[in-house]
């Protein structure tokens, strides 16, 4: 099957390729970008390691066609970290309060946490599991993932309030 | 985990779509949120040689009331229904039974014509739509006609809509101001499809149930409207008796496999389960 023309916006710049129509985003992202940061776990829609920002929604990218996402802009666990290089709050309270063991999960709870506390910057810890309920994590039994989530949120929530 | 291979089309109208879906017959499927067809396409069940996307068709958007009718666009997602006020407002048990399926990404992708026109009898929005009497407008090369929920459904994946029609509205009889109505759902673990559940839309008046609907999710090959069942709530003040009767009536008319998630007179058991918690529920919610 003919190849197609996909131009996207990843994590600020625009890139383009060739891919078949039915290849998967987390491939195209993977193995065309390089972009190893999202992970596969199930490759059946369910673990959430695949999980990227598709035009400010979170999306399991092993269940979204490439052709798709053409000419959406994505993020991936690559672009969160702050623009001077340092990391983003999230990922500094994940490594603060071992919210992570093996590191499998970590990419895709993180990208999707970023879009939880955009949508909701003051969560209940009830909140943050519904939240992150599409995302599985071998190794830590949540507990410190919900509290570097909630981490996250106080620090996030203190420098807005600084800055005003 | 590599679907077929497959062409990709993306019009921009309904008139676009059907005219694809027109010009390559049963090789063409329509393509929503893909959170059903492509898990299908993964395991190559299925293999359609063109996949025509909706997402560029604005007219397919957005939750509204027009004269006593709430209308919802076949690409409204999951989320969106979650989010919606007028839907909080006015038909509460669609946004929860939203936040019942799935998890927030297959939500955000998920669309309630997808959920509704796929077939799959663990699709939890069917059984709402049926006890909700709502239709569904679908669009073809000759127009448009309305399909009534509770004539929609044939067999698991088989349903009134022609291959070459688009789904491209829900519209639902606004509910009656002080309704009550209640999904239960008895899942394994977030992200699975009902064991069994049951929507109970009732109202109340002077403490009699003056009109009530029950429909199934998950318990046939199709959604199950439980008619006799809720006819026998109607005129009574939802006594023990007349709640026994009714779940009876439900459950004679479950016809579920025996699978992973139980054998079959285990799903049958809960369905009536579920019916009475949603019973006690929407009168609870009524008023
Ligand atoms: C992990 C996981 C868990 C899930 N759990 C649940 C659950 O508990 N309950 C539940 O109800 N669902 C569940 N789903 C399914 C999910 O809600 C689907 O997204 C939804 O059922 C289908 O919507 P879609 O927009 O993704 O449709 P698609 O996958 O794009 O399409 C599904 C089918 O409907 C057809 N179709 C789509 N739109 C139209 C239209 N407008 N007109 C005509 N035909 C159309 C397509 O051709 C296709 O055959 C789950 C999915 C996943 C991945
Ligand atoms: S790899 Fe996509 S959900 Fe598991
Ligand atoms: S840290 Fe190992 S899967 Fe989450």
């Amino acid at each position: 099957m003919a190849k197609m023309h996909v131009k996207l916006n990843v994590n600020g710049a625009e890139v383009e390729g060739l891919a078949e129509p039915r290849t998967l985003l987390i491939h195209f992202l993977r193995e065309q970008l390089s972009l190893t940061g999202p992970h596969i776990g199930c490759e059946t829609s369910h673990c959430g390691a695949c999980t990227v920002d598709l035009n400010g929604k979170s999306v399991k990218s092993c269940t979204v066609f490439v052709a798709q996402a053409n000419g959406a802009k994505v993020t991936t666990i690559e672009g969160i970290a702050n623009a001077d290089g340092t990391l983003h709050a999230l990922q500094e309270a994940f490594r603060e309060h071992h919210g992570l063991q093996c590191g499998f999960c970590t990419p895709g709870m993180i990208t999707r946490a970023y879009r939880l506390l955009q949508e909701n910057p003051d969560p209940s810890e009830t909140e943050i599991r519904y939240g992150i309920s599409g995302n599985l994590c071998r190794c830590t039994g949540y507990q410190n993932i919900v509290k570097a989530i909630r981490a996250a949120a106080d620090e996030l929530n203190a420098s807005r309030e600084a800055a005003q | 985990m590599i679907p077929g291979s497959f062409e990709y089309h993306r019009p921009d109208s309904v008139d676009g779509a059907v005219a694809l879906l027109n010009e390559h017959g049963d090789e063409a499927r329509l393509l929503a949120g893909g959170h059903s067809l492509i898990p299908m396409m993964k395991l190559r069940m299925a293999v359609p040689s063109h996949i025509v996307d909706l997402q560029a068709i604005e007219s397919l958007h957005g939750i509204s009331e027009e004269g006593g009718e709430i209308v919802i666009g076949a690409l409204t997602t999951q989320h969106e229904v979650l989010a919606s006020a007028l839907l909080a407002g006015k038909c509460p048990i669609l946004p929860e039974a939203a936040a019942l399926i799935a998890d927030p990404q297959v939500r955000y992708c998920g669309t309630i014509g997808g959920n509704v026109a796929n077939g799959d009898p663990g699709n939890d929005m069917p059984a709402i739509m049926q006890a909700l009497g709502a239709t569904y407008r679908a669009v073809g090369p000759n127009g448009s006609r309305d399909i009534a929920a509770r004539d929609y459904y044939e067999a698991a994946y088989f349903t009134a809509l022609e291959e070459n029609e688009v789904l491209t509205q829900i519209r639902i009889p606004t509910p009656a101001a002080g309704h009550g109505a209640a999904y239960e759902k008895q899942k394994r673990k977030i992200g699975d499809y009902a064991t069994a559940a049951a929507a109970v839309i009732l109202t109340m008046d002077g403490g009699r149930c003056s009109s009530a609907s029950i429909a199934l999710t998950n318990v046939a090959a199709t959604p199950l409207y439980a008619e006799a069942a809720a006819a026998a709530l109607v005129g009574t003040d939802l006594g023990e008796a007349a709640v026994d009767t009714a779940v009876r009536l439900a459950e004679e008319i479950t016809e579920p496999t025996s699978d992973g998630r139980g054998p079959a007179d285990f799903r049958t058991h809960v369905a009536g389960v579920m019916v009475r918690r949603a019973i006690a529920r929407a009168q609870k919610n009524a008023g």
